[in-house]
């Protein structure tokens, strides 16, 4: 053993939990992702358009990641297809609704500070809404279902369509609006560029949940046990730690943060039906494919990905804005067959 | 000795266990006792992985029971039966290639705390795993993964460690490490239930033996008697004269 290697190992045993996994990152997904955007640029032409549609598809990126990254983990993690992920979405955006007539002096009030709060409070309860639904959903519709794909995606299916129905039933079929306050409206000018606020906080929020979720996953002991429990999961039970109430634990959660994914989504659509959540759905689990599955990292590149080919396509090529998801996903697993950032081999 | 010192460790009475449309095990009964090492042998497909999954309540038993410190655990869930004082090293060592060697060991720990002495103690046996502290699982070579597979197993003190085919694809040098390791540990009053094919590498740390055929225990004894009796060597495992030189 050398003397450097000596001495850094003694370091790191003396308080063996301060010391932090010593991995390489692989940057390659990430500088395609970057060379892509700037790619586009020249197709585009102008500048400011290509850092509107760019800032844009980086908060509905965000968005999407958000709705995604429960949805991977729950794949990664119990190797459960569920198809009915969407119905979160909706029933997030419709929980939000709910909460807007109670709050509205607040989202009407001239204080950027309430506005805030009330945005706040709405995501926070449409996340429990949802959360507490997933609990229900994962009992219902997941248990039954265990270990059995094709069971899996017709119940699940199915169950998406009769959250969509339970939605129509309690909210009603009329178009439901989600209006931002007024001090998250409109847009902030840099230079000849226009970007709108909500773009720029839902980038925030997206990002946040992405640190919030990579530290929880490197740093925490329930991280520590989830990423193991992808790998494998009959491993970590014969280690003494029950994977199947970590499995509840993270499908609840992942419904809340699909939850905060429609809420946001609502907002920056302002108006929608209960097909909220079947729209995103393809693109939801293009991003969880060529994330590569489990993978948080993975799901957040991909959903940024996808948001950026959707975004320069539809300008320039409108009617193949959805057949450029099947070519990114086709192209992203003939380069890498396990997605962008695939887990350890079992 | 009390009654309790006295009552072996672990039973298994009349353990039958389908996997599927197989009858895997068909009627095992075997006790483990308090203390040394077993070694659970027979050829390829006698059920020996079957019966320490079993054991684990990895594969359920359709019919017998296991009995473990006097406690019934035939139906106990696996994490349970880990937290009561199981420890589990399958064939294929389970190590997690994503996790550093430090998070395959945390994982193992009950409350995510190292014991420093204990630590200390099992960087004894394998001064190597220092050296890959840091590095992901997936990137040892097969006889440092099972020393991490070793080392999880006894990071907590456990009663019973169950380990299956230590011996499987690794270098002669990496054999005689542990089986240092095994006899190293015996001597610290660790109970070790070891499936092992290669005859030679569990005769000199095992205390008794358990063979097994066709799902059931065909015989079980003191090792030393089995050492002795090179007519019962040749018919409970096939070797001969030569094969055991």
């Amino acid at each position: 053993m050398s003397t450097a290697s000596t001495s850094s190992s003694a370091a790191t045993l003396a308080d063996p939990l301060a010391a932090l996994p010593g991995r390489k990152t692989d940057l390659v997904p990430l500088l395609v992702i970057v060379a892509f955007g700037l790619a586009a640029m020249p197709l585009i032409g102008s500048s400011s358009t290509w850092i509107t549609l760019t800032v844009a598809a980086l908060a509905i990126g965000m968005m999407l990641f958000i709705m995604a990254s429960g949805l991977t983990l729950v794949f990664g993690l119990m190797d459960v297809m569920n198809l009915g992920h969407a119905a979160f979405v909706a029933i997030g955006a419709y929980a939000a609704t709910s909460i807007v007539a109670p709050i509205n002096p607040w989202l009407t009030s001239e204080s950027t500070v309430q506005n805030i709060a009330a945005v706040v409070v709405i995501a926070l309860v449409a996340m429990l809404v949802t959360a507490a639904v997933g609990w229900v959903f994962e009992r219902l519709f997941i248990r039954p279902a265990q270990g059995n794909h094709l069971k899996q995606i017709l119940i699940t299916i199915g169950a998406m369509i009769i959250l969509d129905q339970l939605v129509l039933v309690l909210w009603g079929a009329n178009q439901m609006l989600l209006p931002l306050p007024a001090s998250l409206r409109g847009s902030l000018l840099f230079g000849d560029v226009a970007i709108e606020r909500y773009r720029l906080i839902a980038i925030g929020v997206g990002a946040l949940v992405f640190a919030g979720l990579v530290l929880m996953l490197q740093r925490s002991r329930i991280g520590l046990m989830i990423r193991a429990g992808v790998e494998n999961r009959e491993m970590v039970e014969a280690l003494g730690h029950h994977v199947r109430r970590l499995f509840v634990a993270v499908f609840v959660a992942g419904a809340g943060l699909a939850g905060l994914g429609g809420t946001m989504w609502g907002f920056y659509r302002e108006q929608f039906t209960v097909s909220i959540g079947a729209e995103v759905l393809v693109q939801i689990l293009i991003v969880v494919i060529i994330g590569g599955l489990g993978s948080i990292t993975g799901c957040f590149a991909a959903a940024i990905l996808i948001a950026l080919s959707t975004n320069y396509v539809s300008f320039l090529a409108p009617d193949f804005a959805l057949v450029s998801n099947i070519l990114v996903m086709v192209v992203i697993l003939l380069w890498r067959p396990r997605g962008l950032y695939p887990l350890a081999a079992q | 000795m009390s009654e309790h010192n006295k009552a072996p460790l672990l039973r298994l009475a009349g353990v039958h266990t389908h996997i599927g449309e197989y009858h895997i095990l068909q009627g095992v009964n075997f006790e483990v006792p308090r203390t040394g090492v077993t070694a659970l042998l027979g050829r390829n497909g006698a059920g020996k992985t079957t019966t320490l999954r079993t054991i684990m309540g990895l594969w359920q038993a359709s019919n017998g029971t296991v009995t473990f410190d006097a406690a019934d655990i035939t139906r106990t869930k696996t994490p349970d039966i880990a937290r009561s004082g199981i420890a589990y090293v399958p064939e294929d060592m389970g190590i997690f290639g994503g996790l550093t060697v430090q998070e395959n060991l945390r994982l193992a720990t009950l409350d995510g705390k190292f014991d420093e002495p204990r630590l200390e103690w099992i960087f004894g046996f394998f001064p190597a795993l220092k050296r890959f502290w840091l590095r992901p699982g997936g990137t040892l070579s097969g006889g440092q993964k099972q020393m991490v597979a070793i080392a999880r197993a006894i990071i907590e003190p456990r009663k019973l460690l169950l380990i299956d085919e230590p011996t499987k694809g690794l270098a002669p040098a990496i054999v005689q490490n542990l089986a240092d390791a095994f006899v190293e540990l015996k001597a610290k009053n660790t109970t070790i239930l070891l499936v092992e094919q290669n005859f030679n590498f569990v005769r000199s740390i095992a205390d008794h033996v358990v063979v097994m055929d066709d799902g059931r225990v065909v015989h079980s004894g003191a090792m030393a008697a089995l050492i002795e009796d090179e007519d019962l060597q040749a018919r409970l495992l096939g070797l001969h004269p030569v094969a055991r030189a």
